[in-house]
């Protein structure tokens, strides 16, 4: 498949910042600090940047940062709409235009002060323009009270739990697991502050299933990449992390948050949709991932997308996640970050930061013999995935 | 801000009552000028004012002076657009008293009621002045806004020879602001924070009407006859642009469902439980499950409609437990 974006573009360069209650500077000040603090780490300068992508919901203006890190002109700007469903199109769109000569070095960013500033999961309103598809979509929801991204994941947990007997418990070795890592991620909310399973029972109820241990935290902060091309790779310091696929997903059932209309709610059908080419693409299977960076807004679809990818059967996560393979020393460590329920919420790219230390040697929680990480954009909305790979 | 009593508050500022305070001239005398263009911008057109040949024949007043509308009163001695009033005006404060409420913490000021008084119709030539007075100051009071006095003002317009044409009585309540906003302990009082209102668009406006109109309306495509919920412009069978609706029975049973705890967002009352319901028509809606408690909530179970106005403009399809079959035992 010599003709797909298969290897032909690597990150090569991370960057964030501390991640945070209150940051307290401007989202364009940690877009800065994070691109700044990536090229850096890639040995680059802003001038060699020709492309850039971010989401569409980033407040931060491509311009704006350009300039500000030194950059000269973009040949390459692309975003990604949906939220956190965002969080793999960029590499999408960056390895597609690297492999086709379009640029050769392209900067993914996502700043946000989604915890000092509007929280998502507060209920308020992002937008009143009667124009904003989000908000004509939301229509048929919030004159019930129906508008916080818990409540509407729980409809999906409530079938999960219905149709293959997980219960809560199952939700929480999710979260368990992941403030694990979390615990020992000095980057991380929760360093230090790892939770039981009955820790998770007792805490309150946040939407029914759902509770206050199964949501992540959300999060001020920054994170940044750079990738180029794999042969410019060859030339700079840091362990390429290839990207060997990547791939974006709408089918027709998504919906922005609110997938209520399909034959089922208990998967995910963007992932359903996307798994066999991820994999086809890069010319591998589940078994030979080694780490696996999930989506993890909320623990319950943290099940569907294991058995999306391949990893168990459909209704046997809860079994998989029982038996400690997603766990510290299992055999597919998820987000050993600490994910968004332990690290930060950064809109999933955070996990993907992860990722690459995972594929350079260089994760607090390092993982031995790591070659492939799978990594998921955010689930509920139209998303995507990607395999990365150790150059 | 002071911790003065009420009591002291009043023993203080009771001596500046009842001051009169004036002049205040006017810059210019009663002009048709000025009639016409107020007339104008009001859209006042009584004939009275400007018509001179309707003047002469149908009232008392002269034929070649135009009559003020008596709500100009207060403008021919109001200041002029940079702050000065007319020549020979007074310069002493008539609002001694609400500067003096302003230093005890009574910094919010709301208007509260204008009430006049006309006397006499002015005609053009006149020459007006005012005296204002402050005549009142209430007790201290708990409103909805917070804690203040009520001022009321005495205005008095005067013409030429010094007689009176027309008075008001200003009154404003000088408060205390409170640092949160009061109510804000009570989210679900009523006309404070409704529910957020849908969006009402060419493709989503005919559900809400029905709604509105006493139906739940649910699209049907004109071509293949397939239903769909929530609205969207094309069929997404057969493409078919060409659409109307059935009513639904509202009749259905829970697919799944969430019962909502945290955060608490008003106006909503807590646990509020939210359903996904299959209807019998074939498609899903979701609503507010009322009436349930919320362990009694099972997926499966039947559910009704109730339609209810929730609030002026808004009506629901919410749904509640459906009632159970009572089957007599012999």
């Amino acid at each position: 498949m010599s003709n797909t974006l298969s290897r032909k573009a690597a990150i090569v360069g991370i960057g964030a910042t501390e991640f945070s209650k209150d940051s307290g500077r401007s989202e364009m000040q940690l877009a800065c600090e994070a691109v700044k603090a990536a090229l850096d780490d890639a040995g680059l300068k802003g001038s060699d940047i020709d492309g850039m992508s971010s989401f569409s919901m980033d407040n931060n203006w491509e311009n704006e940062i350009l300039r500000q890190v030194g950059g000269k002109e973009l040949k390459f700007f692309s975003r990604t709409e949906f939220g956190g469903g965002a969080a793999c199109g960029p590499f999408v769109h960056a390895a597609t235009a690297i492999a086709s000569g379009l640029c050769d070095t392209v900067v993914i960013y996502r700043a946000l002060n989604e915890r000092s500033g509007l929280r998502f999961g507060s209920g308020q309103m992002m937008n009143n323009s009667p124009l904003d598809p989000n908000i004509i979509n939301f229509s048929h929801y919030f004159p019930y009270g129906f508008m916080t991204p818990a409540a509407w994941i729980a409809f999906s947990a409530r079938r999960y739990m219905h149709e293959y007997g997980a219960t809560s418990e199952d939700f929480g070795r999710v979260a368990v697991a992941m403030r694990d890592f979390a615990a020992t991620n000095p980057n991380a909310f929760f360093y230090e502050r790892p939770i039981t399973l009955e820790e998770h029972q007792a805490s309150r109820m946040i939407a029914d299933p759902l509770r206050l241990y199964d949501c992540c935290q959300e999060s001020d902060g920054a994170v940044a990449f750079v990738v180029t091309s794999v042969e410019r790779a060859k030339d700079l310091a840091n362990t390429p992390a290839v990207i060997a696929s990547a791939r974006q997903s709408i089918v027709k059932e998504s919906r922005m948050m609110t997938p209520f209309y399909g034959e089922t709610l208990s998967g995910i059908p963007e992932f359903d949709a996307c798994a066999g080419e991820v994999y086809s693409m890069a010319g591998l299977s589940p078994s030979d991932i080694d780490v696996a960076c999930l989506y993890d807004h909320f623990s319950p679809w943290v099940l569907p997308q294991l058995e999306a990818f391949g990893f168990c059967d459909r209704g046997e996560a809860k079994d998989f996640v029982k038996d400690g393979h997603i766990n510290r020393g299992g055999k597919l460590p998820v987000n050993p970050h600490g994910g968004q329920l332990g690290e930060a919420y950064i809109h999933g790219m955070n996990g993907i930061a992860e990722a690459v230390r995972q594929i350079r040697g260089s994760s607090v929680n390092q993982v031995e013999k790591v070659d492939h990480v799978l990594i998921t954009a955010g689930a509920g909305v139209p998303t995507g995935a990607a395999i990365l790979e150790r150059g | 801000m002071s911790d003065s009593s009420a009591a002291d508050i009043l023993e203080r500022i009771k001596p500046l009552m009842h001051k009169r305070v004036g002049p205040y001239n006017s810059w210019n005398p009663v002009s048709r000028t000025q009639i016409w263009q107020w007339c104008s911008a009001m859209g006042d057109h009584n004939p009275l004012y400007l018509d001179d040949q309707y003047r002469a024949e149908h009232s008392e007043f002269s034929r070649d002076k135009a009559v003020a509308p008596p709500a100009m009163m207060q403008m021919w001695s109001m200041r002029d657009v940079n702050g000065n009033d007319g020549p020979g005006s007074t310069t002493d404060n008539l609002f001694e008293i609400l500067a003096a409420l302003e230093e005890e913490g009574y910094e919010g000021i709301m208007a509260v009621s204008y009430d006049q008084t006309f006397h006499r119709y002015l005609e053009e030539g006149d020459r007006a002045h005012h005296y204002s007075t402050i005549i009142n100051v209430s007790d201290l009071k708990t409103t909805g806004i917070g804690k203040g006095f009520f001022v009321t003002q005495l205005a008095e317009f005067m013409d030429q020879n010094d007689e009176l044409f027309a008075e008001a009585r200003i009154t404003y309540f000088k408060y205390q602001v409170p640092k949160k906003p009061a109510g804000a302990s009570k989210p679900s009082a009523p006309g404070k924070i409704n529910r957020i209102h849908p969006v009402e668009n060419h493709d989503h406006e005919h559900f809400w009407q029905g709604l509105r109109d006493g139906k739940l309306l649910i699209q049907k495509c004109d071509d293949c006859g397939e239903l769909r919920h929530p609205p969207q412009p094309m069929c997404e069978h057969c493409q078919s642009l060409n659409w109307s609706t059935i009513e639904s029975k509202g009749k259905g049973t829970v697919y799944t469902y969430t019962v909502m705890h945290y955060p608490e967002i008003p106006p909503f009352d807590y646990p509020n439980a939210i359903v996904l319901v299959d209807l019998e028509e074939g498609v899903r809606i979701v609503s507010q499950l009322i009436g349930t408690k919320p362990d009694d909530i099972k997926i499966g179970m039947p559910v009704e409609m109730k339609l209810t106005e929730v609030q002026e403009d808004m009506t629901l399809p919410l749904f509640h437990a459906a009632g159970p079959k009572i089957e007599e035992k012999p």
